[in-house]
């Protein structure tokens, strides 16, 4: 094994978080058909935290087939993840980039690679540090939608950003 | 004539020593019995697969098992019809005696299989067998070898072998196995574990704990490893795994995800992917050195590389027209030409061992197929589709092709996933059975 021992603690956290991500949307069984949204009201959610970037900023945004440029409901989007990674600069977050299952699982890692990668490139320019952000693709393995129709697929070609702690 | 074979190979119990073959065999270049695979359509030859004798209880019950293991492969390759032990007139004897051709001939039989095995000091076998051709009452070939009983399994697919190499012309592909992605859990956070096992799907089991996601393995042409794309650690990246010694070793230092490696046609290279930055390039890394060459420049993404069976050129999966479609290169990257051209988007080519022909993913309104294409662009042809099909892969004789089929299951948007192997004409398409859900397989080459 090659990889430093740093590099496994950073990616421990990583997966540490998403996997906090995945079940918070209730996604952690077969039951979870849709992500499910936490009611703000109901919940006590601490500012600064991964729940707090999920329930009140929105953590995801959606892709065209095939494509990995960002609409401009996206940059919205992407536009109150930077209002708040600005407000905590201390947080650093993984960008993962997911596909739909209507494709070759190979070329569906490299499109994720750059779903994620174009999120990556935004919050750059808008004046997040990349050493802030790193990106990592599941292609088509990790869906957050299951069913085999154009509703369940447009959720899944998506890029979500995961607050990775700080 | 006198033939002699001597066999060495080993595995992973003991280093077996197999031997001579000694053929009584009185073989001419008369019109002789013989399959011909090259024609679209095959009718299965029907064969008799006697069960091999024993002078004891042991010997006989491994007999039966060596005989049906035979012509189970026989069976599966849909050019033979094995027919039922029942309808046999005449019961096994000894190998000594020559079969009574007409008590075959009458069951419209064209080949007929017998056999013997001995058990040598509690610890080996002595498996002896003959092929016959009824009609001309010819011994077409005739082989002994002697291994530990453990073997027994690949004995009965190496002579499996030597029945379709001298019926078809053709090397056979039984003495293999296939090394695939089994698949556990819901889709959401499935789990997938690298796994192993004959390609009968006897002998299976899992190489990896399931703990990281581990995806499209293949063998390496010829040593004991399988290089695969791994998510361990949270890093996805191309590792090499020893079935030997079970360990695992990531490939090279890149600052980026790799993803879709094959080894070279000599195994001292790997190729495969690096993406960074949103764009995805061909590298291939040589194992000795450690050393990699970028073989892509494009921003465009560059994936699913494959060598030609001589390693002069490369096959891969690029978007760089605007949709997926496969290209060829030379090895140093240079002369980068277009092979698909009709309606869909083309995926995971994938070098015929033969050399003449890719076999290729395709996808085309809302269907996948598995389609083969001559290296020219020219004689696409579709073998089968679904709602999804993918990675093909090929029997090291390039007759058959393997591939993974998904199929929607239930009310709530779960699907199954399994694996099927098709003839190259299209013909004779059959699950490969898997413990559990399965995907990616990758064929070995014939066990050396």
């Amino acid at each position: 094994m090659r990889l430093g021992s740093l590099t496994f603690i950073i990616a421990a956290l990583f997966l540490v978080s998403a996997c906090e991500t995945m079940d918070e949307k209730g996604g952690a069984d077969t039951s979870g058909l849709k992500a499910k949204t936490y009611d703000s009201k109901s919940f006590y959610v601490a500012p600064g935290t991964a729940r707090d970037f999920v329930v009140n900023v929105g953590d995801r945004v959606f892709f065209a087939l095939d494509k990995s440029s960002l609409s401009s409901e996206s940059r919205s989007m992407l536009e109150k993840q930077i209002a708040w990674l600005k407000k905590y600069g201390g947080v650093n977050v993984v960008v993962e980039g997911h596909c739909d299952e209507r494709g070759t699982r190979e070329y569906n890692l490299a499109l994720g690679e750059r779903r994620a990668n174009a999120v990556k490139d935004f919050l750059v320019a808008m004046g997040i540090s990349p050493n802030r952000v790193k990106v990592i693709s599941y292609g088509k393995e990790r869906p957050a939608a299951l069913g085999h129709n154009e509703a369940s697929w447009k959720q899944n070609r998506r890029a979500v950003t995961v607050v990775a702690g700080s | 004539m006198m033939e002699k074979i001597v066999l060495f190979f080993r595995d992973r119990d003991a280093i077996i020593l197999a031997i001579v073959a000694i053929v009584l065999s009185i073989t001419s270049a008369k019109a002789e019995l013989k399959v011909d695979i090259t024609r679209g359509t095959v009718k299965a030859l029907p064969v008799a697969v006697a069960n091999f004798v024993g002078t004891n209880k042991k010997e006989v019950e491994l007999g039966k098992s060596i005989t049906s293991v035979i012509s189970s492969d026989l069976e599966r390759s849909g050019l033979f019809r094995p027919i039922s032990q029942k309808a046999f007139i005449e019961t096994e004897k000894s190998l000594d005696i020559l079969p009574k051709f007409q008590n075959w001939r009458i069951l419209n039989v064209q080949a007929m299989v017998q056999g013997s095995i001995v058990i040598l000091e509690g610890k080996n076998i002595k498996v002896q067998f003959r092929l016959w051709d009824v009609f001309s009452q010819r011994q077409m070939v005739g082989q002994v070898y002697t291994t530990v009983i453990s073997n027994w399994r690949r004995i009965a697919h190496i002579i499996a072998d030597a029945i379709y190499k001298r019926v078809t012309g053709e090397n056979g592909y039984f003495d293999t196995r296939v090394v695939y992605i089994a698949e556990t859990g819901s889709q959401i956070r499935r789990i997938k574990r690298l796994a192993i096992m004959d390609q009968d799907s006897e002998n299976h089991h899992f190489l990896t704990d399931g703990k990281f996601l581990i995806l499209t393995p293949r063998f390496s042409p010829n040593r004991q490893e399988i290089t695969y794309m791994s998510y361990h650690g949270g890093v996805p990246r191309v590792y090499i795994f020893n079935i030997d010694t079970g360990r695992q070793e990531i490939l090279g230092d890149f600052p980026g995800m790799t993803f879709a490696p094959r080894f070279s046609p000599d195994g001292n290279a790997v190729i495969m992917s690096m993406a960074r930055d949103g764009n995805s390039e061909i590298y291939t890394m040589d194992l000795r050195s450690r050393r990699a060459k970028r073989l892509t420049r494009h921003s465009s993404i560059d994936t699913s590389p494959d060598y030609s069976p001589d390693g002069t050129r490369v096959v891969f999966n690029s978007d760089r027209s605007g949709t997926q479609q496969i290209y060829i290169m030379k090895s140093d990257g240079s002369d980068v030409r277009r092979i698909t051209f009709g309606k869909g988007r083309y995926a995971t080519p994938v070098w015929s061992p033969r050399g003449d022909l890719i076999a290729f993913t395709k996808m085309r309104r809302g269907k996948f197929f598995i389609g083969v294409i001559g290296i020219d662009g020219k004689g696409e042809r579709l073998l089968t589709d679904g709602f999804l099909v993918e990675s093909p892969t090929w029997s090291p004789n390039g007759r058959v092709i393997m591939f993974f089929r998904e199929t929607p299951k239930g009310k709530f948007g779960d699907k199954k996933s399994k694996l099927f192997s098709i003839d190259l004409t299209g013909q004779n398409e059959r699950e490969i059975i898997t413990p559990m859900d399965a995907s990616d397989p990758a064929w070995s080459p014939l066990i050396p």
